[in-house]
């Protein structure tokens, strides 16, 4: 570890820092909760990403704003992490904007967590068309059901699949 | 002496000494010339396993041609064929339709496991979705190690099998 | 449904109105047969979708992947940083600089550490060379799905060039695990430049001859001109990537809206094209490549002479806590990682975001409504490979 820290040290020091300006990602934010008021939580801002938490009653109604106002028109990927000390799995929308030139490099990442027994969550499938195939799999690698989809059955994994899903931290790699 | 020989069991005896002679006078020429046939003219499945796929078109690129060896990539049915070559990875969703592509192929066939991940399971010996090994479902005859294997090492590959088969025995 | 196939529901239903419509609704669905493109087909690859077709005519269409599915991101959970880049190259495997360039960049973020500057030439010349090698591939089996075997041996043989390259430089045909956290593995060898720019000089002679044989054969764009048609309201609502997006007229390259690495110095045009039909999307690689030769000989002109290709970690480096998420153009779109870093020396997770996975959306779409007989050429024009989609 401080191998590490020396040569991050002489490398910070040789270059010149340029403090990246991170105007779009607060203006985004502050229109967002100006509408919103105490829905939505910033969790960080970084240059080009910016991470916003909801709760999972107002997410399609800030998925929609989103959307319409602000121009964020598809959804990269949704990613789902099983956290089993704080009992819950927490599900990010990536968005990102093709029509829009100046969010084209901003990603957004709309965060929502839910139980991890008994794991529901609103689909935004009625909001964003790309993300159908994503929760499908969402659904089957981790066990959220997704209401609204359509169709939540097995995507990947074989037909006789008997086992829990396999990316909870409760299924152990045979042998590890 | 004709009625002796016109006999049933001097009949039978006779007709068996002569089959004798026949099969020990024709089998090696006719068995030669059968094998000689069947080594020349090795038909593939097309059945891509997984990603050593990739260095099984490469090996027919013209740089390592193997249609020279006259193993040509039948696009047609698969009844037609006489080889497969399990290429990369059996995950637990393909082994039913690999062996049911195997059952549908007529005799004689040969299976060639190409690649780590055919022979034992290789890189992905601990997943959850991965056959170790292609020899628990197809009889294999040749393997070929290699991560993936080179074109050239496939080409040896082939080549083992047809001495296997020169030396089988055609009944 | 396309117009095609509406007006001659029509015409069908017109030829038979003393029968009422309903009738007419369900002799269709007896007409209707199911079939599935297998995993076993000379025309699918390692990939399965059940279609039912009318006639000549694909009513409904649903993709079926899974068959090389192996676990890359539970696998990635139980071996550090480091030991992750051999079996994260596997899924594209003609591809792999692109796949391990992408984690790396993560990975240096997590890490909190910054590659030198001949390092990240040398990663940017291995991806251009990797984007020709793995779009070269497409081209061939693009070829042989549609019957046009010299295109099949062509630019399979042309590819070995290439390779020969990447050999010299990794020591690898294929799996070169070249790319890791911190840089590359070693330097170039000598004469590498000047034999990468003989092949570069020979290659785009040989483009112009591509396109003789390929793009301007009557056959070819008989077979794919005005088939599957994506317009850009649709392209930008399934969130298509790479060469189908910029088919339909959305001039969008991550090399150019977000530079990595040293793209920021390179100067080169985004290729699109706005006919959004099948031709297009097979024309918009091939303008890629030449452009990909472009930026190549940019890259070694501007590379420094000497210095460091890699900044030596620990064994087992920890990251911080915190999550990554970095994207790089590859040859089929955005790849995208997302990784989350819980402090110890192995990931907590890693997502893989590849634009194969996202571009199957628009197969239903398409197919849906065309001919039985334009199906290889609409399914393979979508850039789909399906090892990368399944992980």
């Amino acid at each position: 570890m401080t191998d590490v820290n020396n040569d991050r040290k002489e490398t910070t020091s040789n270059l010149n820092i340029v403090e990246p300006d991170l105007n779009i990602e607060h203006s985004l934010y502050s229109e967002l909760s100006s509408k919103f008021k105490d829905k939505v939580q910033l969790v960080y801002t970084k240059p080009n990403r910016i991470k916003v938490y909801v709760e999972p009653e107002h997410i399609i109604e800030v998925a929609f704003f989103l959307k319409s106002q602000l121009g964020l028109d598809h959804a990269e990927s949704v990613c789902g992490t099983d956290y089993p000390n704080e009992n819950v799995i927490e599900v990010i929308y990536h968005l990102n904007s093709y029509s829009h030139e100046e969010l084209a490099s901003i990603i957004f990442a709309l965060s929502t967590k839910t139980d991890r027994n008994s794991s529901y969550l609103p689909s935004l499938l009625p909001v964003f068309k790309s993300v159908e195939y994503h929760e499908r799999e969402t659904y089957e690698m981790l066990g959220v059901y997704f209401q609204g989809h359509p169709r939540n059955e097995r995507f990947l994994l074989p037909e006789d699949w008997a086992d829990i899903p396999p990316l909870k931290k409760d299924f152990r790699i045979k042998g590890r | 002496m004709i009625k002796d020989l016109i006999n049933p069991t001097n009949f039978n005896l006779m007709v068996s000494k002569v089959s004798d002679v026949l099969v020990g006078a024709l089998d090696k020429p006719l068995g030669y010339a059968i094998n000689w046939g069947r080594i020349w003219s090795l038909w593939p499945v097309h059945l891509e396993t997984a990603c050593c796929s990739v260095e099984f078109g490469a090996t027919s690129s013209p740089r390592y041609d193997c249609e020279r060896f006259g193993i040509i990539e039948a696009f047609g049915s698969l009844r037609q064929c006489d080889l497969i070559v399990v290429q990369g990875t059996v995950t637990r969703k393909m082994a039913p339709r690999l062996r049911m592509v195997y059952d549908q192929m007529p005799d004689p066939k040969y299976v060639i496991a190409m690649g780590a991940c055919s022979i034992t399971g290789g890189l992905y010996i601990d997943s959850y979705n991965v056959l170790p090994g292609v020899d628990g479902i197809l009889p294999v005859d040749v393997y070929v190690p290699g991560c993936p294997p080179r074109p050239e090492t496939l080409i040896q590959g082939c080549m083992l099998l047809q001495e296997k088969i020169k030396r089988s025995k055609i009944k | 449904m396309t117009n095609k196939y509406s007006e001659s529901l029509e015409r069908k239903i017109k030829e038979t109105t003393k029968l009422g419509l309903d009738v007419v609704k369900e002799a269709a669905e007896d007409r209707l047969m199911t079939l599935s493109v297998g995993p076993q087909h000379p025309g699918s690859g390692h990939f399965r979708f059940t279609i039912k077709v009318d006639g000549d005519y694909i009513v409904y269409c649903d993709p079926d992947p899974g068959y090389v599915h192996r676990g890359e991101e539970k696998m990635c959970e139980y071996r550090n940083f480091i030991q992750n880049i051999p079996h994260l190259e596997r899924p594209v495997i003609h591809d792999s600089t692109n796949i391990t360039y992408s984690y790396s960049l993560a990975v240096e973020e997590l890490l909190g550490i910054e590659v030198p500057r001949r390092g990240q030439f040398i990663r940017a010349i291995a991806s251009e060379l990797n984007r020709q090698v793995y779009t070269l591939y497409w081209l061939a089996i693009y070829g042989i799905f549609l019957g046009h075997s010299t295109m099949f041996m062509w630019p399979a043989g042309d590819r070995e060039l290439f390779i020969d390259l990447l050999a010299a430089l990794t020591g690898a045909r294929v799996t070169h695990a070249f790319n890791i956290p911190g840089g590359v593995r070693n330097d170039m060898p000598e004469g590498f430049k000047e034999k990468c720019l003989e092949y570069i000089n020979y290659f785009e002679k040989r483009l112009k001859e591509y396109e003789d044989i390929f793009y301007n054969n009557p056959l070819f764009r008989q077979r794919t001109e005005n088939v599957g048609i994506l317009p850009k309201e649709d392209a930008i609502d399934l969130g298509v990537t790479g060469s189908v997006l910029r088919a339909s007229g959305v001039p969008h390259d991550v090399r150019k809206v977000e530079p990595y690495d040293v793209y920021n110095e390179i100067d080169f045009k985004v290729q699109y094209m706005k006919t959004c039909d099948s031709f297009a999307r097979a024309y918009v690689p091939f303008l890629d490549m030449r452009e990909s030769c472009n930026i190549t000989r940019q890259l070694l002109d501007k590379m420094p002479e000497s210095g460091e290709v890699r900044l030596k970690l620990q064994s087992n480096p920890k990251g911080l806590i915190g999550e990554a998420y970095k994207r790089v153009e590859s040859g089929r779109g955005a790849l995208s990682y997302y990784i989350v870093s819980d402090g110890s020396s192995k990931p907590y997770r890693v997502k893989i975001s590849v634009g194969s996975f996202r571009n199957i959306l628009a197969l239903p779409h398409l197919l849906v409504g065309s001919h039985l007989g334009d199906m290889p050429s609409i399914y393979w024009a979508l850039n789909y490979w399906p090892v990368e989609a399944d992980r």
